[in-house]
Order: C-alpha cells, then sequence, then structure tokens
C-alpha cells in the first residue's frame, strides 16, 4: 500500500520534470537569467582569487580617479579599487540574497505547512500572525528589524530573512492546503501513517516546485534589501566591501562628475537582480502546467 | 455591501491588535535603556526609580502593553527622544509630503502602466509587447536608489534642468515643489509602474478573449471602441484593486527615494530616528505603516466589489 502511494506521489512530483526541463532549456529569457546568475556566482568565488587588487587597501595618490588602463573600474575617495569593491561586494550581496532567504524557508516553511496540514485553530493563529506581519510594507519591517538587531551583515540578512517568512508561510500554507486534499495523501492517512510521515514523504516533495520559483524571485528582493540596508548604514559596515554602501559614498559624488563610483556597483546590482527575476520567470512558466 | 465592509473591518482588527503587539515587542527588543537618555547624564538612581514608575516600567509586561495601546488609541504614540515633540505631530508633520510624492509617483506610474499594458495586450507577440515587456522587467529590476543617483547624475548635473536635491512646500511656491519633486516622483513610481503594466496586460489579455468582445468585433464596432469601452473598462477592475495595494508599497519605497532627494517626509523620518535611536518614533512610523497599510487593503477590497456588478448585487 505504502509503494503504491510513493508511486502515486512520485509520479505527481516527478512525472513533468523532464518536461519541466525541456521547457527551461527553451526559454530564451530564462536561459540568459541563468547565465547572468552563474556569472556572479563565479565572480564572487573565483574573483577574489584572480584579481591582483585589495579592495581595502587605499592609496592616498590615487583617489577618485576616473576608469582607465591601470583602474578599469576607475578608484573611490580613499584611493581603494572599485573593480576589486565591486568583485567582492558581489560575495556580500549574493550570500545575503541565498541567507536570507533561506532563513525566510526555514522559517516560513514549517509554520505554512503546519498551518495548512492541521488547521483548526493552529492555521488560525499562524495565518492571523502572518497577515500582521505582511501589513508592514517588507523594506519598513527589516528597518525596523535591523535597528534592534544592530547594524551588520549577518544582522541584515537575519532582518531581510525574518521579513521574508511571511511570503512562504502563506505560500506553503496554500501548497499544503491543495496538496492535502490529493488521493495518495488521503490514503496515507487512511492507513495510519504518522502526521510527521505524510508530511515529509508526501506533502513537501509536491509543494517544492512553487517554494523554488518563489524563493528565486524573493533572492532578487532580498539583494535589492540588502543594498538598501547597506545604502542607509544597516547592512555590510565599512571598510568591508558592499554594492550597497559602494552606492550611498557614490551619490556624493555624482554632483561633481565622479559617476564611476555609482555606476558599477548599481549595474551590478541591476544585473544579478534582472539574472534571478528572468530565471524565477522562466521557471514559473516552466512549473506551471497551463503553459504550453 | 454595508454588510462586507463591516465584515472586513471586524477581520481587520485582530490584525491591527497583532500589529500593536509586534510593535510593542519590539520597542522591549531594542537595545539601550531609554530612561538612562531621560534620566540625564548624572543618571541619579531616584530619579530613574521615579521615572521607571512614570513611565509604569515596574509593570507586568502586558500591563505595559495595555497602558500602552491605551495611550495609543487617544493619538498618544510618545515622545520623540530626538526632537522632545510628540510623535503623532511629527508623523503628522511629514506624512504629507510623503504622501503628495507618492500620490504623484502613482500618477507616473498609472500613465505609464497602463498604456504599455494596453499595448502590449493588444499587440501580444510583436515588438510592442516584447519593448513593454523589457521595460517592465528593467523596472522591476533596477533599484530606485540608483536610477535616483543616475537620474541625478543626468538630469542635474549634466543637463541641469531639474534640482538634484531638497524640497520647497506647495505653500511656498508650487512650481518649485513641483520642479523638486518630479524627479523622485519618477524613481519612486518607476517600479510601480513596471508592476501595473504586467497587470494591465495580463487583465487585458484575459478579457480580450471574452465573448462579449468577439460580440462587440460582430457587430463591427471600431477596435478602438472595442478595447477602449468594452475591453478595458473590465480589465481596469483588477488593476484598481492591485494599483490601491501598491500604494501602501510607494510608503516603503519613499525611505530610500527621500533618503536620495533629501526630502524630509516619512521615510527620512524613520530612518533618522533609526540612527539616532528614536525608537518611540520608529515604533510610531512602524504602527501608522501598518494601519494605513491594512486601511489600503481594505479599500482595495471594497473597491473590488464596488467595481465589480456582479458580486455587488451579491
Amino acid at each position: 500500500m505504502s509503494l503504491a502511494l510513493d508511486t502515486a506521489a512520485a509520479t505527481a512530483s516527478t512525472a513533468p520534470r523532464s518536461r519541466v526541463w525541456g521547457k527551461l532549456l527553451r526559454n530564451r529569457s530564462a536561459l540568459v537569467g541563468g547565465f547572468v546568475v552563474l556569472l556572479f556566482a563565479l565572480i564572487a568565488t573565483l574573483g577574489p582569487w584572480i584579481l591582483p587588487w585589495d579592495p581595502v587597501k587605499t592609496s592616498w595618490t590615487a583617489v577618485r580617479k576616473a576608469p582607465s588602463l591601470v583602474n578599469w573600474f576607475g578608484t573611490d575617495e580613499l584611493g581603494r579599487d572599485v573593480l576589486a569593491r565591486v568583485v567582492y561586494g558581489a560575495q556580500a550581496s549574493l550570500m545575503a540574497g541565498v541567507v536570507s532567504v533561506s532563513i525566510a524557508i526555514v522559517i516560513g516553511g514549517p509554520l505554512g505547512v503546519i498551518a495548512g496540514y492541521f488547521g483548526g485553530w493552529t492555521d488560525s493563529i499562524i495565518s492571523r500572525c502572518t497577515e500582521a506581519m505582511l501589513a508592514c510594507p517588507f523594506l519598513i519591517l527589516a528597518i525596523a528589524l535591523g535597528s534592534v538587531l544592530g547594524p551588520s551583515l549577518v544582522n541584515a540578512m537575519i532582518a531581510i530573512g525574518i521579513a521574508a517568512a511571511p511570503l512562504f508561510i502563506r505560500l506553503t500554507r496554500g501548497q499544503t492546503l491543495t496538496v492535502k486534499t490529493e488521493d495518495y495523501v488521503e490514503g496515507a492517512r487512511a492507513v495510519g501513517l504518522p502526521h510527521r510521515w505524510i508530511i515529509i514523504r508526501y506533502i513537501l516533495p509536491n509543494i517544492f516546485a512553487p517554494i523554488l520559483v518563489q524563493a528565486t524571485l524573493i533572492v532578487a528582493q532580498a539583494i535589492i534589501a540588502e543594498a538598501s540596508l547597506s545604502f542607509l548604514g544597516l547592512g555590510q559596515q565599512p571598510p568591508s566591501p558592499s554594492w550597497g554602501a559602494m552606492l550611498n559614498t557614490g551619490k556624493n559624488f555624482v554632483q561633481q562628475g565622479q559617476w564611476w563610483m555609482s555606476v558599477f556597483p548599481g549595474v551590478a546590482i541591476f544585473l544579478t537582480v534582472l539574472g534571478f527575476n528572468l530565471l524565477g520567470d522562466g521557471l514559473r512558466d516552466a512549473l506551471d502546467p497551463r503553459e504550453s | 455591501m454595508l454588510n462586507f465592509i463591516a465584515r472586513r473591518i471586524l477581520i481587520a482588527i485582530p490584525t491591527i491588535v497583532l500589529v500593536s503587539i509586534f510593535v510593542f515587542v519590539l520597542q522591549k527588543l531594542l537595545p539601550g535603556d531609554p530612561i538612562l537618555v531621560l534620566a540625564g547624564e548624572e543618571r541619579d538612581p531616584v530619579v530613574i526609580e521615579a521615572l521607571r514608575e512614570k513611565y509604569r516600567l515596574n509593570d507586568p509586561l502586558p500591563l505595559q502593553y495595555f497602558a500602552w495601546a491605551f495611550q495609543a488609541l487617544q493619538g498618544n504614540l510618545g515622545i520623540s527622544l530626538r526632537t522632545n515633540l510628540p510623535v503623532l505631530d511629527l508623523i503628522g508633520e511629514k506624512l504629507p509630503v510623503t504622501l503628495q510624492l507618492a500620490a504623484m509617483a502613482m500618477t507616473f506610474a498609472l500613465a505609464i502602466g497602463i498604456p504599455a499594458g494596453i499595448m502590449a495586450a493588444v499587440k501580444k507577440g510583436t515588438w510592442w509587447d516584447y519593448a513593454a515587456t523589457g521595460l517592465a522587467l528593467w523596472g522591476l529590476s533596477i533599484p530606485n536608489f540608483f536610477l535616483g543617483i543616475m537620474l541625478i547624475f543626468l538630469v542635474s548635473v549634466q543637463l541641469n534642468w531639474l534640482p538634484a536635491s531638497g524640497y520647497v512646500s506647495p505653500a511656498e511656491s508650487l512650481s518649485q515643489n513641483l520642479r523638486t519633486l518630479v524627479m523622485p516622483a519618477f524613481v519612486l513610481g518607476n517600479a510601480l509602474a513596471a508592476s501595473i503594466m504586467r497587470h494591465t496586460r495580463s487583465a487585458m489579455l484575459g478579457v480580450l478573449k471574452q465573448d462579449y468582445v468577439r460580440t462587440a468585433r460582430a457587430k463591427g464596432l471600431l477596435e478602438r471602441v472595442v478595447i477602449m469601452r468594452h475591453a478595458l473598462r473590465n480589465a481596469l477592475v483588477p488593476v484598481v484593486t492591485v494599483a490601491t495595494l501598491l500604494f501602501g508599497e510607494l510608503l516603503a519605497g519613499a525611505v530610500l527615494t527621500e533618503q536620495i532627494f533629501t526630502i524630509p517626509g516619512f521615510g527620512k523620518l524613520i530612518v533618522d530616528a533609526v540612527f539616532n535611536r528614536d525608537y518611540a518614533v520608529v515604533q510610531g512610523v512602524v504602527l501608522c505603516t501598518a494601519i494605513g497599510y491594512i486601511g489600503l487593503n481594505l479599500l482595495a477590497d471594497v473597491l473590488y466589489v464596488v467595481l465589480n456588478p456582479r458580486l455587488r448585487t451579491r
């Protein structure tokens, strides 16, 4: 009986996998998005090994130099190489995006599944708390939590993760409500399998796809949120490089025509977020059975 | 209809209560003791104890919450530690600036998003569609603080068309007021325009497949009339409700926009409060934003029913 249930659940969750991959690989914008994300991931991991410049090394003889053959992206107000800071900043931004979304999933996923699966009072309490948190705009909530935790990259990631958790609670709750009425879940209940086993074995694999899509799109929002918190001084602290903090410094020199301190970190944020948005949209289309 | 509104208000009340608990807990979690700030540099233990009694900080937490909530219901959100002014007065002073900015941003967003969404849906699969969809993706991916900095460089520094920062009250000079807010409003409305474009396109594509649109075309009506009178009027129902919900997002977006353009609004108030550890202001701003957001949610629900005749008669 359990084998039959496993087969039914597996068919529901894995049968379209090859179709999904096929659709994703045929979607040019998703491929471009995936390529951009991969490129920035490579820059973040390999860049520091390849680049000859130190992102925190100051040089008073090279302050605010325009892009040149020596410093491709120019230098900042302390003579630090902007290219090196953009490359090292990629680590902070990508890590912030992925870690804060992981925190949000770890908090929001189980709560959403519990609310959807058990229903009743549990669902009411979790849903009301989720609505209360969703009543506060994402960035305002992240700023308020950031001010409680104190300014640092780790605290910014925790603040963004907590602020994004309600989005995953709502999603996983909705998906669980749909999946728990499927025959194989009803069957698993009928044969007396424990709730924990049903959730792990039958619910989670079948709600994974929409969570993956949402996670990809929220990584993009989390990267912007981290850059915003760093821009406001609540994220990565100096002298460590961060795209948001670089933009905050760069804005002071834009009125003097020194654009390179802002343009390069800004373009880096834009391209990374665009990459995640394209990939997320592509994944959503590929996983949507209504899309032909 | 009145029953529906009453029911929605009743549902919103527990959410507001939970938000107030959340804001109260947030205050308790904040680092540092505000009483030590109030006690001054001498930090006399007798004064500290008297202040603790005065602000009921020796009471159990639930009692403290009820006392705070009772004061908040009467419009007393506390006193700003930095300016010594009531928090509600500060919010009342800054909020109109942000509301004007948000209203201008919404105007930009609707003026760009709706026509672009209609064009993309009507000319689906053409160059128009790809251009509008691409622009929407651009709008959703570019952080507004980066767009703001680039516009300052281009429009203010290079072309010298508009001031780079600052704010002039409309009472002082309306033309100067608009000149200072045009660029920030465009920056703030940019991402919103992208969202509205996507929703309009999606809603129009759904409506254009409907039988009544086919019938209107079969009757020989001009395509312009079919689009504007029959399709758009129905497609705008979800767009209006989405735009109402997104108006709340503008309050959050204003935090960064006001910081870049040095506009003394609601967003700048919270950032300054965070850095000055002016917790009563942080708490007040978060509470007011959340209540405003819940109000907009309610308005969106009501508008959806008001604009949709089928729901209105139920």
